[in-house]
């Protein structure tokens, strides 16, 4: 290739001479640039197509998300251009993946609007994604700076604030998802809701796809369920809860929900990714106003996070919806039915709950983070999971979770309150256990099966889904580079 | 009924050995340990009456230990609870709480529903000790 064709034109004139130019020669590679402290960074990950050289599809992605279009245009000499231009300031091979590279994107923090997902990502993921010249690209990781973090509210109530209204302290949240997912009429819903709740568990939830239908409409879904939450804490002296699912057609419908929801008494409401990242934010300030904590269902994200060559990384969702500000994340098992990587699931749990995420490539974290006093979000561990399990639960996860068992609580052969009671003696058990120094890693199905004799729902429990695991491996696991260095 | 608020409560209640080794786990943890008791274990009843202050500077179970015991015969027959405190930056809150004494008999809360317009209802709960005054509280109840 001629050398000429792959640096920056400087000469003004004939920078600006039409035609159409390569995206480097206009300047959208500068790999001696150093990032400022307020630049927000970005690492795609680009497959470009046979052809097409990295570092050229590298300043392209820079130039799709940033000010470029595929032609110069005289109007650039209106502004400084230069200011705005994104500029890819490396590009690595990734390791193992022939065709993939790393590539690394700075923007100035002017070219975003304060407090805004959608500004930022209409940038970020936007035109980009369609470009041709690419076969694929995954948004890997970004870092965004305190001074752009500062702009946003974060989580309405955070990790410490729900623990002290709930006054629950020392152990993961215990939760269920009500089941069957659709079909129930309100009534025999609230009963499922108070015999979980009785039983043992801190949460019941409603699932992502139960909002108002024929068969259960919302406001009837509502009063049943406060019903059973209400006759559960007065039956156990414990302050509980149920995720009242407010998502609906129209942000209007949404507030509707939300207040009859917060006149009811309710500690906390619940909507769905798919509402948008607008709308989320437009409730997560509904609720840092009206004491709410927000749970947020990751409905819709396993279209665009799971493969490792093309979309987004769940670990950049769960940065945006701590900005965006909900309270809970569904955020993965490592040990249940769905994706998970444990060092990815690692990952995506710090950037929920570290005050500060250090650089780590093995757990996908390409960035130092420092969270600017952003609240903490409560990931929420959901989807295959159940007694048997704990030990695992508890060492992958540690206590800042809420752990949900939906089949694993309401399947239970002795009935959903016992079901809820194996989950929650499971759970104590294991605490005591872990803080008296035990190695729960491999006595943990001996602790077990010791509770299990004054249990008997727990052993009910353990004999039920002894033999229930999800060993498949991940479609989402981290390249790692061999010598990680600092961006 | 059986009040399961705090850590442990659905399991056998702890012996002394055992809430030593939860003093212990705080303890190494360095997190500072406070004793608390109350007459009225409403859900939402935050503030139970402290046994002096949390115990800052104490770092040895055994002084812990003591006070649990000089808390439960200075408090025969309500509620005491431990609670763990942690100062760092990121949680300036409890860490651990839980309940190490009850009262013989545990009577529990009533539910009052007020309705209202719309089907909605008002859910106010009470305890049904605290409908007499503090001194009389547990002394006159009825074993279950």
């Amino acid at each position: 290739m001629n050398k000429a064709m792959d640096v920056k034109i400087t000469d003004m004139k004939e920078r600006y001479t039409s035609g159409v130019l390569k995206y480097r020669q206009m300047g959208y590679w500068e790999p001696d640039y150093e990032p400022k402290d307020t630049d927000i960074l970005a690492v795609f990950r680009i497959t470009p197509q046979d052809g097409v050289d990295p570092v050229e599809a590298a300043a392209a992605v820079a130039g799709e998300s940033s000010t470029a279009t595929w032609t110069v245009v005289w109007t650039d000499r209106l502004t400084d251009s230069e200011y705005y231009r994104a500029k890819c300031y490396r590009v690595d091979p990734v390791p193992g993946s022939p065709e993939q590279y790393f590539a690394y994107i700075a923007y100035d923090i002017d070219l975003f609007e304060e407090g805004s997902i959608a500004n930022l990502t209409a940038s970020i993921i936007g035109n980009v994604f369609g470009f041709k010249p690419l076969k694929a690209l995954r948004l890997e990781d970004m870092r965004i700076p305190p001074h752009y973090l500062k702009t946003f509210q974060g989580p309405a109530t955070g990790i410490v604030v729900e623990r002290e209204r709930l006054n629950i302290y020392g152990r993961p949240l215990l939760g269920a998802t009500m089941k069957p997912k659709l079909g129930l009429s309100s009534r025999n819903y609230g009963r499922v809701v108070y015999e979980a709740l009785k039983g043992g568990l801190d949460f019941t939830k409603d699932d992502e796809n139960i909002n108002s239908q024929p068969f259960m409409h919302w406001r009837d879904r509502y009063l049943y369920c406060m019903e059973g939450v209400n006759k559960a804490i007065a039956e156990t002296g414990e302050v509980k809860g149920t995720y009242l699912n407010v998502t609906a057609g129209t942000m209007e419908e949404m507030y509707e929900r939300a207040e009859f929801a917060r006149d009811l008494g309710s500690v906390i409401i619940m909507i769905d990714l798919v509402i948008g990242y607008t709308a989320i934010q437009s409730m997560a300030k509904w609720a840092r106003r009206n004491d709410m904590i927000l749970h947020l269902h990751r409905a819709g994200h396993g279209t665009y996070t799971r493969q490792r060559n093309h979309g987004i990384s769940f670990r950049v969702i769960a940065k945006w919806m701590r900005m965006a500000g909900v309270d809970h994340i569904h955020a993965g098992t490592v040990v249940g039915k769905l994706e998970g990587d444990p060092h990815v699931v690692r990952g995506i749990y710090d950037t929920c709950r570290s005050i500060h995420v250090e650089q780590n490539m093995r757990h996908g974290i390409f960035f130092d983070q420092p969270w600017a006093s952003l609240k903490k979000v409560m990931p929420v561990a959901s989807g295959g999971i159940h007694a048997g399990q704990m030990h695992q639960l508890l060492h992958y996860l540690d206590d800042d979770v809420v752990l949900q068992f939906g089949g694993g609580t309401i399947g239970h052969p002795m009935g959903i309150q016992a079901g809820a009671t194996a989950n929650r003696v499971a759970l104590e058990t294991m605490v005591k256990a872990r803080n008296e120094g035990r190695d729960i890693w491999n006595e943990g199905p001996d602790i077990l099966t010791e509770a299990a004799r004054w249990c008997q729902p727990l052993r009910a429990a353990l004999d039920t889904w002894k033999d229930v695991t999800f060993n498949y491996a991940s479609t989402d696991s981290v390249d790692v580079l061999p010598t990680p260095t600092a961006a | 009924m059986r009040i399961t608020q705090g850590l442990f409560s659905f399991l056998p209640d702890l012996n002394d050995q055992e809430i030593g080794k939860q003093v212990d786990y705080a303890l190494d943890s360095g997190w500072s340990i406070a004793l608390e008791h109350t007459d009225d274990p409403h859900p939402r009843n935050q503030y139970w009456t402290m046994w002096g202050l949390p115990m800052f500077d104490l770092r040895d179970p055994a002084g812990v230990m003591m006070e649990v015991k000089a808390c439960r015969e200075a408090n025969p027959n309500r509620y005491v609870r431990v609670l763990a405190f942690d100062s760092n930056k990121g949680h300036e809150t409890i860490r651990m709480m839980f309940i190490i004494q009850r009262p013989e008999f545990e009577p529990g809360f009533e539910l009052v529903r007020a309705e209202g317009p719309g089907r909605s209802l008002h859910y106010t709960l009470r305890s049904y000790a605290t409908h007499v005054p503090p001194e009389e509280r547990y002394r006159t109840a009825a074993k279950p």
